[in-house]
C-alpha cells in the first residue's frame, strides 16, 4: 500500500480486509494468481468500496449501501446442498446442461458434466486454479477491467466457477446452465467464470443467480467471455436473488469479427443489485443486441451499467433496457457507446425506458456516447413516466379487470425487450416470470 | 322497460359543468340517435356513461338495467353489458389484438360467473364475427390498433362490441372520417346486433350514419342538455336545417 492510500472507514471495508487476510493463503491457485490477487486487493485497499463520488457508480454508492461485508461462505454442508435440488426453476423448461454451484462452490454432484458435447470442455475454476491450467491462466483477468473495484474483489477473492471452451466450428446444441445457488447462509461468494468460444462455434449460455427467500448473502459474481470470429454466443443472466442480498455481477467479453452477441440481463430479485456489462468489440462486421429488462419493487435497487466499446469498424449493436419500478423502487441504467477512430461505419443504437408504476419510484438513466469516429450512425433514447390512464381506461372499459389491465400493459411494455431473445424456451421462460412478478403485485 | 335511465344528470370535467341536467331513458331493443352540435356534450355523455376518470358527476343519477351505474368502475360496466365504442380508438403497442379480445371475453364472462372460453372456442368465435363484418384475419394478429387505418380503428371497435355482445351500445361518433364504404360496413355490424334486448346510443354530429342504422328516436344534445326528441325525420330537419336553431334556444 502507497501513502495516498484512502483509510478503509466502513465496517464492511474492515471486514474485507479482515476476510482478505485471513483467507489469502488458502484461496486457490499458485503464486502468480497469488500475486493476481494481491494486486487485485491493493486497488480496493487502495480505492474503498465504490462511493458516489466515483462517476461509474454515481448512482449505486456501495460503500453506503453494504453496510456490512458477509464472512466467506464454508463449503456447502448436506442442508445447503438439499437447497440447491429444488434450484433452477426460473429457466423453466429449458433442456440445459447444468453446472450447479452451492455458496459459490461447484457441485458435481448436482451437475451434469457427463457424455459433453464434441468440442466442449468443462472444469471448475477451483481445479483449473489448483493446477495452474494453462488455458485458463492464459485468459484469466485480460478481460474484466482490473480498475473496477468490484472486479478487484472478485480477483482477489474468487474460489470457484466455471472454465468453459468450445472448440473452434463446434455447435454446443444444449444451453449450458451455470446455477449459482445460495443456501440461506448470510455469506459471501465471489464466483468467477471463463468462458471462450472459438471462431465458428455455436453456444448458449444462461447464468442464473438465486436464493431462498428472507436470505440476506453477498454475490459477487464475474464472467469472462471470449466470443472467437464467426462465433454466435448467447448469454442470458437471470438475477433471480432473495430480496434481501447483495449482487454484484460482470460480464466482461470480447467479441470477435463477423460474430453474432446476444446478451440479456434479467432482473427481478435481490435488495442491492449492480449488473455491470463490458463490452468489447474487436473484430469487424459484428452485430449484437445487448438488452435487459429489471422489474423491482420495495426498496429494491437495481443498476445496470453497460459499456459497448466499438473498437472494430462495421459493427452493429442494439442495446434495448426496460424497467419496471414499482413502490419505491429505485432503478440505475447507464449505458456508454464508445466509438474508437478505427470503428468506421458503426451502427449503434441504445435505448433505455423506465415504466414507474408507483410516484415514490426513481428511475436514472445515463445514456453517454463518445464517438471518435467521423463516419458512424449512433443514437440513444431514454424515457421514463407512468402507465398511460387513457390505454388503462380503454381496456378497463372493455371489462379488463384494473390489474389485469395493468399486467397487460407493462408486458406489453417490456414485450420489445424480452421478444428479442431467440431461444424460445428461454423467452417463454422469462415471459412466465414477469407474469409471476405481476400476479405478486396484484390488484391496485 | 327501461334499459337506461339518466335523470338530471350533471357532469363536470376540472370545474367545469358540461352536462347541465341531461334526461334520457332508452328501453330494450331500441336505437336512440344523439346529435347535437360540437361542445354540446355528446362525448361527455359517452365518457361518463362507461366511467373515464375525471368526468364527475355532481347531481343526477343513472340507472342501467335498474342498478346505480356510478357504483360501478369501468370494467364492472362492461361486465355488466355496457359497451362504448370510441371516437379515437387507442393503439396498444405490443398487445396483441388476439390476446386484447380473449382477455376482455374471458373478463366480462369471469365477472359474470360465466365459464372462460377455451382458446379454439375463442378462436372460431373471433373468426365467425370477422367473417361477418369483412375483417381480415391479418388485423387480428397486429397489436391493437397499431399502424390501423381510421376505418380500420372503427371496424375493430364493432368487431369487439359484436364479440362482447353488450346489453346497451354507445357508438361515439363511430361514423367520423368513414368514408361510405367503412360506414356500410360498421353500420351493418351494428344492425346485425339489433335484437330485443339490446339498446344502442348512436351519438352523430351528421345524419348520415342513420341512413344506414334507422333509430327510433332522435335526440337534440345542446349545451348539456336533451332539448328536442323525435322520430327519426328529425335527423332529416337537423340536415337541412343546420342546429343553429337549438343552440340559441339552449341559451335563452
Amino acid at each position: 500500500m502507497n501513502a495516498e492510500v484512502t483509510p478503509i472507514r466502513t465496517a464492511a471495508e474492515t471486514a474485507l480486509a479482515q476476510s482478505f487476510a485471513q483467507a489469502r493463503e488458502s484461496l486457490p491457485g499458485d503464486d502468480a494468481v497469488a500475486a493476481q490477487r494481491d494486486a487485485a486487493f491493493d486497488v480496493f485497499a487502495k480505492e474503498g468500496l465504490p462511493h458516489r463520488r466515483v462517476e461509474e457508480w454515481k448512482y449505486t454508492d456501495l460503500r453506503a449501501l453494504m453496510r456490512d461485508a458477509k464472512p466467506l461462505a464454508p463449503p456447502p454442508d448436506a442442508t445447503a446442498k438439499a437447497v440447491a435440488k429444488t434450484a433452477g426453476a426460473r429457466v423453466g423448461d429449458v433442456e440445459a446442461r447444468r453446472l450447479v454451484f452451492v455458496d459459490g462452490a461447484f457441485l458435481e454432484e448436482l451437475s451434469d458434466i457427463s457424455g459433453l458435447e464434441n468440442g466442449l470442455t468443462v472444469r471448475s475454476l477451483a481445479d483449473a486454479l489448483a493446477d495452474a491450467d494453462p488455458a485458463l491462466t492464459n485468459h484469466l483477468g485480460k478481460l474484466a477491467p482490473g480498475s473496477d473495484v468490484a472486479v478487484a474483489l472478485n480477483t482477489a477473492f474468487m474460489g470457484d466457477g466455471a472454465v468453459i471452451r468450445i472448440a473452434a466450428g463446434a455447435t454446443v446444441e444444449r444451453p449450458l446452465h451455470l446455477l449459482f445457488v445460495n443456501s440461506g447462509k448470510p455469506a459471501a461468494t465471489f464466483v468467477r467464470s471463463l468462458i471462450v468460444v472459438d471462431a465458428g462455434a455455436r453456444a448458449m449460455l444462461i447464468e442464473s443467480h438465486e436464493g431462498p427467500a428472507g436470505a440476506d448473502y453477498q454475490v459477487n459474481a464475474a464472467v469472462e467471455l471470449f466470443v472467437g470470429d464467426a462465433a454466435h454466443v448467447d448469454h442470458v443472466k437471470i438475477v433471480g436473488e432473495s430480496a434481501d442480498a447483495l449482487h454484484v455481477s460482470t460480464l466482461a467479453a470480447a467479441i470477435g469479427a463477423r460474430a453474432r452477441f446476444n446478451a440479456f440481463t434479467f432482473t427481478a430479485g435481490g435488495a442491492i443489485v449492480r449488473n455491470q456489462l463490458f463490452l468489447n468489440f474487436d473484430g469487424e462486421g459484428t452485430v449484437a443486441a445487448v438488452r435487459g429488462a429489471t422489474l423491482i419493487n420495495g426498496r429494491q435497487h437495481a443498476d445496470t451499467t453497460l459499456v459497448a466499446n466499438h473498437i472494430a469498424r462495421d459493427c452493429q449493436s442494439r442495446e434495448v433496457f426496460k424497467s419496471v419500478l414499482d413502490d419505491e423502487a429505485h432503478g440505475v441504467f447507464q449505458g456508454r457507446i464508445i466509438v474508437r477512430p478505427h470503428a468506421q461505419k458503426t451502427d449503434a443504437k441504445m435505448m433505455t425506458q423506465a415504466l414507474l408504476l408507483s410516484e415514490r419510484a426513481e428511475a436514472d438513466n445515463k445514456p453517454e456516447l463518445e464517438i471518435f469516429a467521423d463516419d458512424v450512425q449512433c443514437g440513444h433514447g431514454a424515457t421514463a413516466g407512468a402507465l398511460d390512464d387513457e390505454l388503462k381506461f380503454y381496456l378497463m372499459a372493455r371489462g379488463i379487470p384494473p390489474a389485469e389491465a395493468e399486467a397487460l400493459l407493462i408486458q406489453a411494455f417490456l414485450g420489445e425487450a424480452i421478444e428479442g431473445i431467440e431461444h424460445a424456451g428461454l423467452r417463454e421462460a422469462l415471459t412466465d416470470q414477469v407474469a409471476a412478478w405481476l400476479k405478486a403485485r396484484g390488484g391496485r | 322497460m327501461a334499459l337506461l335511465e339518466i335523470k338530471n344528470l350533471h357532469v363536470e370535467i376540472d370545474g367545469k359543468e358540461i352536462l347541465k341536467g341531461l334526461d334520457l331513458t332508452v328501453n330494450a331493443g331500441e336505437v336512440h340517435a344523439i346529435m347535437g352540435p360540437n361542445g354540446s356534450g355528446k362525448s361527455t355523455l359517452a365518457y361518463v356513461l362507461a366511467g373515464k376518470e375525471n368526468y364527475t358527476p355532481t347531481a343526477g343519477e343513472v340507472l342501467f338495467n335498474g342498478k346505480n351505474l356510478f357504483g360501478m368502475q369501468p370494467d364492472e360496466r362492461a361486465a355488466a353489458g355496457l359497451f362504448l365504442a370510441f371516437q379515437y380508438p387507442l393503439e396498444i403497442p405490443g398487445v396483441a389484438t388476439m390476446t386484447f379480445l380473449r382477455t376482455a371475453l374471458n373478463a366480462q364472462r369471469n365477472k359474470r360467473g360465466q365459464a372462460e372460453l377455451s382458446t379454439p372456442e375463442f378462436i372460431k368465435k373471433v373468426r365467425e364475427v370477422a367473417g361477418k363484418l369483412g375483417i381480415d384475419q391479418d388485423m387480428l394478429r397486429r397489436a391493437v390498433n397499431v399502424g390501423f387505418s381510421g376505418g380500420e380503428k372503427k371496424r375493430n371497435e364493432i368487431l369487439q362490441m359484436a364479440l362482447l355482445e353488450p346489453r346497451l351500445a354507445v357508438l361515439d361518433e363511430t361514423d367520423s372520417g368513414l368514408d361510405i364504404d367503412a360506414l356500410k360496413i360498421v353500420a351493418d355490424g351494428v344492425n346485425r346486433l339489433r335484437a330485443p334486448d339490446r339498446s344502442f346510443v348512436v351519438i352523430t354530429h351528421y345524419q348520415r350514419l342513420l341512413n344506414y342504422i334507422v333509430p327510433d328516436v332522435v335526440h337534440v344534445l345542446s349545451h348539456g342538455r336533451i332539448v328536442k326528441t323525435g322520430g327519426k325525420e328529425l335527423a332529416l330537419e337537423l340536415e337541412a336545417r343546420g342546429y343553429a336553431e337549438y343552440q340559441e334556444e339552449a341559451v335563452a
